[in-house]
């Protein structure tokens, strides 16, 4: 090159650009809200989180996980080698020769993401994005060029003023998307916020192959519930939408989306990004959020700031209500990022602050606290169901090995079916059992994922100190729900230990009735004859399978029956809600299609007659869907048709 | 000017748990409160000020909430009264009826007598007040209204037909201020003297539903007794049948 300063001159004054926007952008992350975080433990924990845990995310999709392995380890390589070959100009042919392949490796990769950007599948950000590649191939070939005299395969001092100007362009162009661009809002910003997203994680018990679902307590009795701006979020919330790589996959596995509801996690994500720096979303090139039955609005016209109501111009409260906290997008997402505790962060000023939860929600709240259930039925009325089960209630018994969590089913006929068909099966295998009776409240889930914590921890803490009064070893509940809110949000409302101490000592374990029914066959104690050959496939239940990582109970016990299932192509930890979650079904957000229709489609793909599931949440979501279709059945109820029973 | 209105509120019960709660019609009270005066409101409550269901009264947008404080054998109507004379006021708001205490709809009458007012009972909206009047629409059975006009200051008390309350906002109604003002009572003898006892629900007849399938079920437990007041025609001429409906709307007075 003629001016040999040039290239290092070049590089130093974008390094410290990007310097400086790196302080900026950590300062807009700083206007959230302060939480405990271990960074020195975070930071080392860094490479590990991205080797192990996101790339067990991203190797989901095989050809996107091993192009960026090349094109982001070939770039790191290369940057460090840049640095030492280049700014501080160590001459030795090893290391240039060092940089020339792992130039190489970038370059190949980078050809590959250039290659999926031909034809990019409609979950993926346009707009800059699409200028990504080419910036990530010009600063491998920029920099292979330049790099050959030092390596020796060209004489020192090669090039003309013209190579000059073309390498020098090279290099303005390149670093100002792969440096400057990290730091100030360019595509490249995902590397950099994703990296310290990972370190400073909010959930880090995720890492490690660990599972965090939990909504954390909202603080009640300051100045605003919930989240009403984006600075109310925790700083390392905002620190998480900074990370978005906008890849949409998120949005591909979206019930709400897909139904035609006005939501797009991703898009979503994004306003949060715009809140927390300021602006419009005019920029934002990916897919929108559908119209629902209302009007699309135009991009550009939603406008926020850190200190800006988020529901008052940013993003439609209709859009919250959309989600049925489903949790799919968490579980995709490569980058990690919580996007239903954010939803439900902001449903929480909306319900706890503006009082306008839409269409039933008011009133189902305004039942849930002054009966302890949903549809405002008589407190005393809760046993009914069980009048002829001959089940035993806690206030006798005092201690047992089973406490039977019935949950609001109890209230519904259709449920009943299935509480009478599990209580069935417990006897027939003598578990020693009690319910609680009309002590039993509502488990606070409705209440929760509508945004009113404080119904929900209140209700939490008297169905703990009625729990705390017997002893007993397990919970066991039909409810995916309640176990759900039971094993993994009671613990922060737990003060008293109620479910760290069991009857014998231990913890208290809390089951869904397919565990429990699972164990029960393996030790024998349940015998049932073979079923019929009838096609069948299992619905996944969100909160039992994403939520508690339980995928294999309800599948044994149904392959106990000499059933071979024929799995949805969407199933397992992609499983496809019913669109029941969230309160979903109260506030009703109007969309092109229901959800249920869509998951009842996927059933009906697999030529099944009969579909079992393991929730009476979905049981009513997918038996609401017109006939013809294909017969519903919880878990429970297709045991008790086969269970072989001993007669005396 | 500015209105001034005061809105009653009484502490509620809810029919199927007997827990207390925001009552119905009071919080119809607030409500028409809120539309006629916003912020101006003024709601009053006799009783106890540390009462959980004040706050979900103040979170449907109330910043503060008055308590003429005083025990629960005291009578409510003289402290009102006496509260309510002191206040230039326009309008005050009741329910119908309250739904515990003795529930006896006395208390839009008792302190309209003791005031001097006019009460305007079963309001169902009131449109607008303009020139020291309002336009007042009575709820009448059968979802029909009455128009009428009344010179302020008045009570009126809300039915149910009225615009249903809120959603109560649980931070708004946690920050609400409530203002105590310490009264002095007097002791309501009649109603120490009472004894209360769960009602008994009357015995209903058993219908015997022959249904078979799911939508018969629906339709005999859904189904309208059937009064005496309609009249099959079918064998009358065109010309009846057409008078007979014509008669029945003006009957109705959905035309005049
Ligand atoms: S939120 Fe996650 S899954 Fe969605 S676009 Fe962003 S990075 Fe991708
Ligand atoms: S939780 Fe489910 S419904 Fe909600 S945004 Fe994520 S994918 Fe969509």
């Amino acid at each position: 090159m003629a001016i040999d300063w040039l290239p290092s001159v070049l590089i130093v004054t974008l390094l410290i650009l990007a310097v400086i926007g790196g302080v900026r952008r950590a300062n807009l992350w700083r206007a959230g809200q302060p939480e405990k975080v271990d960074i020195v433990a975070g930071l080392l924990a860094l490479p590990k989180r991205y080797l192990q845990d996101l790339h067990h995310v991203v190797a989901r999709d095989k050809y996107m996980s091993q192009s960026h392995v090349a094109t982001a380890g070939g770039f790191v390589l290369s940057m460090i080698l840049v640095l030492l070959v280049h700014v501080f100009g160590v001459s030795n042919r090893l290391l240039a020769g060092a940089l020339l392949v792992a130039l190489g490796l970038m370059f190949v990769g980078a050809l590959f993401i250039a290659k999926r950007r031909l034809q990019p599948p409609s979950r993926l950000s346009k707009g800059p994005w699409m200028r990504l590649p080419k910036s990530l191939l010009t600063f491998a070939v920029t920099f292979f060029v330049l790099t050959l005299p030092m390596a020796g395969v060209l004489p020192e001092g090669t090039g003309n003023w013209l190579l000059t100007m073309i390498l020098s362009a090279g290099i303005i162009i390149s670093l100002s998307e792969l440096l400057f661009g990290m730091t100030w809002g360019g595509p490249m910003k995902h590397a950099f916020a994703g990296a310290l997203h990972l370190a400073f994680h909010r959930r880090p018990e995720r890492f490690g192959g660990g599972r965090s679902t939990g909504l954390k307590p909202a603080a009640l009795g300051g100045e605003v519930h919930g989240v009403a701006k984006p600075s109310d979020f925790k700083w390392n919330q905002l620190l998480g939408f900074d990370a978005c790589v906008q890849c949409g996959k998120c949005e591909a596995m979206c019930p709400a989306f897909a139904a035609g509801q006005p939501l797009n996690p991703k898009k979503l994500i994004q306003d949060m990004v715009v809140g927390l720096a300021g602006g419009t979303d005019a920029n934002y090139a990916g897919s929108p959020y559908p119209a629902g039955k209302g009007e699309a609005r135009a991009l550009g016209s939603a406008k926020g700031g850190a200190d800006n109501v988020i529901t008052a111009g940013l993003v439609d409260a209709d859009t919250l209500w959309s989600c049925t906290t489903c949790r799919a997008c968490v579980e995709e997402c490569p980058m990690m990022i919580e996007h239903v505790d954010a939803i439900v962060d902001m449903r929480r000023f909306v319900t706890m602050e503006k009082g306008q939860t839409p269409n039933k929600g008011a009133q189902v709240l305004e039942n849930i606290i002054a009966t302890d259930n949903p549809n405002g039925y008589a407190p005393g009325s809760r046993t009914h169901w069980a009048a002829d089960q001959n089940l035993p209630l806690m206030k006798d018994k005092q201690q047992v090995d089973v406490l039977f969590w019935v949950s609001d089913g109890a209230f519904d006929m259709r449920s009943q079916r299935i509480l009478r068909a599990f209580v069935t099966l417990m006897k027939a295998a003598k578990v020693d059992v009690a319910i609680l009776g009309d002590e039993e409240r509502d488990c606070g889930d409705v209440a929760r994922r509508l945004g009113d914590d404080a119904s929900f921890q209140s209700l939490a803490k008297r169905n703990l100190a009625t729990l705390s009064q017997y002893k007993f070893n397990k919970i066991v509940t039909t409810d995916p729900h309640a176990y759900h809110c039971l094993r993994n949000e009671y613990s922060d409302l737990d003060v008293n230990g109620v479910l760290s101490q069991g009857a014998s000592g231990q913890a208290v374990e809390v089951l869904h009735h397919t565990t429990f029914l699972n164990h029960l066959v393996e030790q024998g104690l349940l015998n049932f004859e073979r079923f019929s050959d009838t096609r069948m496939t299992y619905h996944d239940p969100c909160y039992l399978g994403r939520y508690n990582g339980e995928y294999e109970a309800p599948r044994e016990l149904l392959r106990s029956l000499g059933i071979n299932i024929t799995e949805m192509a969407r199933s397992g930890y992609r499983s496809r809600c019913c669109g029941g979650g969230g309160g979903a079904p109260i506030t009703d957000i109007p969309g092109e299609r229901r959800i249920a229709d869509m998951r009842m489609a996927d059933v009906t793909e697999t030529g099944a007659e009969l579909v079992a599931v393991g929730c009476q949440q979905c049981t009513a979501m997918l038996e609401g869907v017109v006939e013809p279709r294909p017969v519903v059945k919880d878990i429970a109820e297709i045991l008790v048709g086969q269970l072989i029973e001993e007669v005396h | 000017m500015p209105l001034n209105i005061v809105s009653l509120v009484s502490v509620g019960r809810h029919p199927q748990s007997g827990r207390s709660r925001r009552a119905e019609q009071d919080g119809r009270a607030v409500e028409m409160g809120l539309k006629l005066a916003g912020q101006q409101l003024s709601v009053v409550h006799v009783g106890n000020p540390d009462e959980p269901v004040l706050r979900q009264y103040a979170g449907m947008g109330l910043s503060s909430l008055t308590v003429l404080k005083q025990a629960d054998r005291f009578d409510a109507v003289p402290v009102l009264q006496r509260y309510l004379e002191q206040k230039n006021i326009d309008i005050v708001l009741t329910g119908v009826r309250s739904e515990s205490g003795e529930s006896s709809g006395m208390v839009p009458y008792l302190l309209a007598h003791a005031l001097g007012w006019p009460v305007v009972a079963r309001v169902a909206d009131i449109v607008c007040v303009e020139k020291g009047e309002a336009q007042v629409l009575l709820a009448l059975p059968r979802g029909q209204r009455r128009a009428v006009r009344v010179a302020l200051p008045f009570i009126a008390s809300l039915d149910l037909a009225a615009p249903p309350a809120r959603q109560s906002a649980f931070g708004v109604g946690l920050r609400a201020k409530i203002e105590t003002i310490e009264s002095i009572g007097e002791v309501d003898q009649i109603r120490v003297d009472w004894q209360e006892a769960e009602a008994k629900p009357r015995a209903k007849r058993l219908k015997t539903v022959k249904a078979k399938t799911a939508a018969e079920r629906f339709k005999a437990a859904t189904a309208k007794p059937q009064g005496d007041a309609g009249k099959v025609l079918i064998n009358e001429t065109t010309q009846q049948k057409a008078q007979a409906i014509f008669d029945l709307l003006l009957e109705e007075k959905v035309i005049r």
